[in-house]
Formats: structure tokens, C-alpha cells, sequence
């Protein structure tokens, strides 16, 4: 099943509805890191509030999803984390090291505005044209 | 005389007339229990109290539970059954244990009772040796069934009651506290036991999520040792916490802790530490984009 990615401002948004086999994963990541160009995103939200299961392929796609978006100019968060899952995954070891999460989408969104206002005030982020 | 006493013991004699013998010599035993009453009963309460049992009651309240417990000693001889001393046993184990009444003491009053019940035998059959046996024999097995009643009773009990505040230490073990919009802490006392990490975790996972907390402090203040176990524990509620966005500070650790942690190589290096609750609420706070005045600076000055 394809992954829905919307385009919200300068952020994507990529909301995983139902569970995914590995070329679904690998397809997104693509799809993803291929529309951080297009639209010149500078935000990447992925969405696994629906995800009940998360195995290490599952998590290594989440993160290299993180880490090849950065290289293209984007920081990437990864929202909605079920308590149970977080649980297992850290149980087997899959931590998502250096990838960024929030609770949900709000606050998902609340961290980009937040990395960006930081950037900016560092001098090192785009300027907002409007 | 004795080479009657002999042949008694020697050939086993017919079990009903033996019974009924027992039933008889019973009979006669609890008589003498009742008629001597006052008597037995004030020196039992003076054996209590010279032996220094007993300790957490005053001299009445030992008289009145010596009494009672007395009656149905007497009551127990007499009609063979247990049923009411257990009850008994049970009840005035429920009472004393609150108070600080130990195993050592509620077996130490059973067995004086005892003997000053043998003593009180011996003196009045001392001339009938033949006959203080035969009391004896009858007197000796309902005695010790009796102690043994009471005993496993109070032990019993207690260890009803030792169940009983176990559950509920598990129950209140951990509280996850809400003490600003979006602020938790957890504060951790006594031991934690894999069991209780894991349902420490998932409780907080949980209050994560439904009280859309964005910090949270974990308090250690109370944990009194703590190895590479638990230390991983609790690494992985704080990696857990963090998938859900969520940033942990663990406050409290003690110098003893963070010499052993740095001893056996935990790799703490992920997680935030600040010395006490305070501090850690501070840093929480400065996270969450709060600042705490005093009033005045807030009102402007006339």
C-alpha cells in the first residue's frame, strides 16, 4: 500500500495508515527523500500513530528516512510512537539514535517551527520569504 | 499400684475403653481447670508479666486476654474441638499484631499456660503418681494441639497481613504525578525488581500519552542500591520515553549509586541527570519555556 504524502508549507507529511511489508518502507523513503527536492521542503513528518508493530527494518527505513533527509535539508520527526511499541522497540534495542520524535502531529509540527526559529537565529537557516 | 501402672502401659488396652477413659479423666481434668479458675488464671498472668511477655499491654488488658484465652483453653479440653479456639486465636491475633506483639511472645504465653496447668496437676495428684499419668497422658495431647492452634493461627495472620500490605506497596509504587501543564514526575521509592521496571515503564508510557507531557522528572532520591539491571531499566524508560517525544531527567542519585554506576561501566551518557527534584524541576521548567518569580518582581513598584 502506498503511503499518502501531503505537502503542508514548507513541511511534508508522510501518514502511514495501515502495516507496511518492506517494499512499501524502501518506496516511501524514496518517494520521500526524492519530494524534499521537489517541494524544497524543510520539514519531514512521519506519521506511525496507526503502526502497532515495529520491526528493525521498519525502524532502520525510519531512520535512514531521518538521516538522508538531513543531507537534503530537512529535519526529519517521527510522531505518534504507540506507548507499547516504544516499549518493544527499545526492548530489542531499536532506539532510533539521532532521529528526532514527538507525541503526534501538533507537536511534530511545533518541533519543526521550533528547529527552524533556531536555525534562523543561528544565521545558518533560509530565509522565509513569506 | 505400679505394677498395675505397668500392665497398662504394656498391653495395649481395648481403644474404646481408653477412650473412654481419656473422656473421663477430661471430664475430671476440666473440673479441676474450673474450680481452681481465679487462682490459675492470676498466676498465669504473673508468669506473663515476671517472664516480661507481652510487653506492648498493660497488666488489665493481659488479664482480660488471659482470661478469655483461659476459658477457651478449658473450653477446647472439654469438648475435643478447635474450631471456637481458632476463631478466637485469629481474633485476638488481629489485635495484638497492630501492636507490635511478637511470634516469641503469643507462643511464650501458651506454653506458660501450660505449665502452670502441668504444675497445678502435679500438685494435686502427687501422691496418685498412677493417676498423674493417666491425667497426663489425657491432658498432654490436647495441650500441645492447642498451643499448636494458636500458634499457627497468630503466624497465620500475620503472614495474612504481610501478604496484604505487599499488594498494597505494589499498588502504590508508582505514582506518575503531574505538577505542571505537560511536566511529570515519577518518583521511584525502594526496590525495583524487573517486574516493577517494566510496570514502572509502562505505567509512565502511558501517563505520557494521556497527559501529553513533554518532560519528565524521575526521582531516585528513594532508591536505595542500584545495579547494572535496573540502571538498564531505567535507560530503557528514558529511550522509550524519548520515542514519544518526550525528554527525561533523572534526579537524586545518590553518591553511593554513582559510584557504583561509573564502576560497573553503565553507559549513561544518553540521559540527563541534574543532583535533586528541585533542580530537576527547575530544568523541566526552563525546558517547558516557564519562569518562576517571586510576586514582587512580577508587580510593578509604586
Amino acid at each position: 500500500m502506498e503511503v499518502p504524502i501531503l505537502k503542508q508549507g514548507h513541511y511534508l507529511i508522510a501518514s502511514i495508515q495501515s502495516a507496511l511489508t518492506d517494499a512499501d518502507l524502501s518506496q516511501l523513503r524514496e518517494a520521500l527523500i526524492e519530494r524534499v527536492g521537489r517541494f524544497r521542503a524543510r520539514g519531514v513528518i512521519v506519521d506511525v500513530t496507526a503502526l502497532d508493530v515495529m520491526d528493525s527494518f521498519a525502524v532502520r527505513t525510519l531512520r535512514d528516512i531521518a538521516h538522508m533527509a538531513r543531507l537534503r535539508g530537512a529535519e526529519t520527526v517521527i510522531v505518534g510512537i504507540q506507548p507499547e511499541v516504544a516499549f518493544a522497540m527499545v526492548q530489542l534495542g531499536l532506539t532510533l539514535k539521532g532521529v528526532s520524535t514527538a507525541l503526534d502531529l501538533e507537536e511534530g509540527l511545533l518541533f519543526l517551527d521550533h528547529q527552524a526559529q533556531l536555525r534562523i537565529e543561528r544565521g545558518t537557516g533560509r530565509i522565509d520569504r513569506g | 499400684m505400679a505394677t498395675k501402672g505397668k500392665d497398662a502401659q504394656s498391653v495395649p488396652p481395648d481403644p474404646q475403653a481408653q477412650s473412654e477413659s481419656t473422656a473421663a479423666l477430661l471430664r475430671e481434668l476440666v473440673a479441676h481447670l474450673r474450680q481452681n479458675r481465679t487462682q490459675l488464671r492470676e498466676e498465669w498472668a504473673r508468669r506473663i508479666t515476671r517472664a516480661q511477655l507481652l510487653t506492648a499491654m498493660t497488666e488489665e488488658e493481659i488479664f482480660a486476654e488471659a482470661t478469655s484465652v483461659y476459658d477457651n483453653y478449658v473450653e477446647a479440653l472439654e469438648t475435643g474441638t478447635f474450631e471456637a479456639l481458632q476463631a478466637y486465636a485469629r481474633n485476638l491475633s488481629e489485635r495484638i499484631i497492630p501492636r507490635g506483639v511478637e511470634t516469641h511472645e503469643v507462643v511464650g504465653i501458651v506454653l506458660l499456660l501450660r505449665d502452670v496447668l502441668a504444675r497445678s496437676l502435679f500438685a494435686k495428684y502427687h501422691e496418685d503418681f498412677d493417676k498423674l499419668n493417666r491425667i497426663l497422658d489425657a491432658y498432654e495431647p490436647a495441650a500441645n494441639r492447642i498451643a499448636n492452634t494458636v500458634a499457627v493461627g497468630f503466624v497465620q495472620e500475620r503472614e495474612r497481613i504481610i501478604r496484604q500490605q505487599q499488594e498494597a506497596i505494589r499498588e502504590l509504587s508508582t505514582p506518575v504525578l503531574q505538577v505542571r501543564e505537560r511536566l511529570l514526575i515519577l518518583p521511584i521509592i525502594g526496590v525495583i525488581d524487573p517486574q516493577r521496571a517494566r510496570q514502572l515503564t509502562e505505567q509512565l508510557l502511558r501517563a505520557i500519552r494521556t497527559n501529553r507531557a513533554k518532560v519528565v522528572v524521575i526521582d531516585i532520591t528513594g532508591v536505595a542500591a542500584m545495579d547494572s539491571n535496573v540502571a538498564n531499566h531505567l535507560v530503557q524508560t528514558v529511550e522509550a520515553s524519548r520515542l514519544l517525544g518526550a525528554t527525561v531527567i533523572v534526579t537524586g542519585l545518590s553518591p553511593e549509586i554513582a559510584q557504583t554506576l561509573v564502576t560497573i561501566g553503565v553507559d549513561l551518557s544518553e540521559m540527563a541527570t541534574v543532583g535533586d527534584l528541585q533542580g530537576g524541576i527547575e530544568e523541566a521548567e526552563r525546558l517547558l519555556g516557564y519562569k518562576v518569580l517571586p510576586l514582587e518582581e512580577l508587580t510593578p513598584k509604586a
